[in-house]
């Protein structure tokens, strides 16, 4: 029997909650903020702010809408740092119902293995058997995470998507396809990987910054969530600043672009 | 090292990634087996030097796209060893999922690899690169065009399984793209528009010299969100990641979340009328210029070629 531990209790079980959907939100650097390298690994320490990662809000702002057009309860689930916990008052500012805080210190010593496991692990102490997650992360930029935690749970996923509806049926979306686009089905248990979607993101408002200060966070490490996170077999030997680039030329005014053209093809030969 | 390699190709044939990936797995000294979800680009893959062997992989379940299901089938049609994909939407998803499956670490997006196994890939949208050691066996997507493709010369042998699976996901429609235009992801040439166009009214300058080339056209986030262009035009951290030969940036700042999606072009050239526009810093050739004016010499030029 999990242990349920995520803040307060909500669910499906509970008057016009139809549904439990968890959204994982990775906290990670501002798309604003400079990455710097120091000692062969990326200085998070000179990081000058954290934010949640771009398609987790589009993933959250979906769950939402959910929420209010169909019924259902929204927990926000993060790994990583104490610092993460602001991830997840921003998430209930806007209206997540609960909050979930996996403990690890160093989210780049482990490998995709460890990580899917403990966020598995996460999903299923809450119940929710849909998850929404980001297409890819802003740090690692991979787009494993939803895949294979659907693996783990035995669930369908859909990745890259635009636009979701639910009813009593299932889960209806729009996916990007190298084509155009897709308008498929699914039904719990089910993972869905977010784009950017046309939906305005929500701002916090000032009652939702207070309620959020108060609400109780489930606490979780990898012991409570009983997976190994030992023995990752993929392991970061450094980290570098991308290869310097050489300056470019530079030309005044348009009558150049003649000159520019005839050096793409003469001198870069791309023409 | 046994390698299997997931051929990326569809209807229309198979996707130069293929033969790249073949480069990457004989670079570790192997020689891959190639497993061609659906059968499909069989023929063309057996026909790439370095190959091993091919195996056609058949099956309902490839009718559509379910990675859930492919990724079960292909499993079942492949024996153990490092697994390679294509770091496309549907690789990543595929790769993903089949090394959930086995219980071994997935690696993303890699553009470099070394026998023992080590490989590099971009992190933080290219503003780093991580440099990963695995023990043991993995999956690995490749980045299209980080490696060569192999030659054509070969002649591997072709055999065809029949793996099918539960399909999980059902499609009920496909829209198909409201231009017919090349996808900003796949282009050798892209030139895209920024908020420096001026107006939707003007975007059509821009479509005329890429048509002359050849390029896909993409945009900054700025003209897609304001003037309603496609999302899948949207170049950058949070639309697409592009590596074309060559990106021609038209009107655009060069916002940090921009240079995410492009900075790893080939050769970039930009034009814009501020001098001090930070996309300049990315710049191979810098044009100071009105687009009213730059566009029409650039439309010149290259019908002169
Ligand atoms: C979380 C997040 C994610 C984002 N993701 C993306 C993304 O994926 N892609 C993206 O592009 N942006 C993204 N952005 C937005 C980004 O920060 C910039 O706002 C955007 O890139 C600016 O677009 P722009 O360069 O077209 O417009 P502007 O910054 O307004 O630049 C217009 C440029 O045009 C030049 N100009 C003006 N008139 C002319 C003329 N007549 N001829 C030539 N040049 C002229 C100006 O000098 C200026 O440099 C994101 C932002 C955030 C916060
Ligand atoms: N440590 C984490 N905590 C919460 N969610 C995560 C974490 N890592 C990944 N995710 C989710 O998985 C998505 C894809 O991550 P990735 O596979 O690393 O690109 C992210 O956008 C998040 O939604």
């Amino acid at each position: 029997m999990p242990n349920l531990d995520r803040g307060h209790p909500i669910g499906k079980d509970y008057p016009g909650v139809k549904m439990d959907i968890a959204v994982l939100i990775k906290y990670v650097p501002d798309s604003t903020a400079k990455i710097t390298v120091s000692g062969d690994r990326v200085n998070e320490s000179a990081v000058s702010k954290w934010s949640i990662s771009p398609f987790d809000e589009y993933a959250l702002e979906a769950a939402l809408s959910i929420k209010e057009s169909a019924g259902a309860s929204v927990t926000a689930i993060t790994c990583g740092p104490s610092r993460s916990e602001k991830g997840l008052r921003d998430a209930a500012a806007v209206g997540a119902d609960a909050l979930v805080h996996v403990a690890i210190d160093d989210l780049t010593s482990l490998d995709s293995t460890k990580m899917q496991a403990l966020l598995a692990a996460a999903v299923q102490n809450t119940g929710a058997s849909i998850v929404f997650c980001g297409k890819q992360a802003a740090d690692t930029n991979a787009g494993s995470t939803g895949p294979g935690v659907a693996e783990l749970m035995g669930a369908a996923c859909i990745t890259g998507v635009t636009e979701v509806g639910a009813d009593d049926s299932g889960l209806s979306a729009l996916r990007t396809t190298s084509g155009g686009a897709e308008r498929v089905t699914l039904s719990a248990p089910c993972v869905l990987t977010f784009d950017k979607t046309d939906s305005e993101l929500r701002r916090p408002n000032v009652k939702g910054i207070m309620m959020a200060k108060k609400k109780a966070i489930g606490s979780h490490d990898a012991a409570s969530l009983g997976v190994d996170v030992s023995g990752s077999t993929a392991n970061i030997a450094s980290h570098a600043p991308p290869a310097e680039k050489a300056p470019g030329q530079m030309f005044e005014g348009a009558s150049n672009v003649d000159d520019v053209v005839q050096k793409l093809r003469n001198e870069a030969k791309v023409l | 090292m046994d390698v299997t390699i997931i051929a990326e190709a569809n209807k229309d044939g198979i996707h130069p990634v293929t033969a790249q990936m073949v480069t990457a797995a004989v670079k570790i000294g192997a020689a891959p087996t190639v497993l061609c979800p659906g059968g499909l680009g069989s023929d063309s893959a057996a026909s790439i030097e370095g190959v091993g062997s091919v195996i056609s992989v058949e099956g309902d379940c490839f009718a559509s796209f379910d990675g859930g299901s492919w990724a079960t089938s292909l499993n079942s049609a492949s024996g153990s060893g490092t697994v390679f994909a294509a770091a496309t939407p549907n690789g990543r998803e595929i790769a993903a999922r089949m090394a959930a499956s086995r219980g071994i670490p997935v690696l993303q997006d890699a553009t470099e690899i070394s026998d023992g196994l080590t490989i590099q890939r971009p992190i933080y949208s290219g503003k780093a690169m991580e440099t990963v050691k695995v023990d043991g066996d993995c999956v690995v997507t490749i980045r299209p065009n980080a490696f060569p493709a192999a030659g054509s010369g070969g002649s591997a042998s072709v055999s065809t399984v029949n793996h099918s699976t539960d399909v999980n996901v059902t499609v009920q429609e496909a829209i198909a793209k409201a231009s017919a235009r090349l996808d900003v992801a796949e282009a050798d040439i892209v030139i895209s528009g920024g908020r420096g166009m001026g107006s939707i009214d003007n975007w059509s300058a821009l479509e005329e010299v890429a048509d002359q080339i050849g390029a896909a056209v993409g945009a900054s986030r700025a003209v897609v969100d304001e003037w309603g262009l496609s999302h899948s035009i949207q170049v950058g951290q949070t639309g697409k990641v592009v590596t074309p030969t060559l990106y021609i940036a038209v009107g655009i700042s060069g916002a940090i979340q921009h240079l995410a999606g492009m900075r790893s072009s080939k050769y970039i050239v930009a034009i814009n009328k501020d001098a001090d526009a930070p996309i300049f810093g990315v710049a191979d050739y810098g044009i100071v210029a009105n687009w009213e004016d730059a566009l029409p010499a650039l439309k010149d030029a290259f019908s002169s070629l």
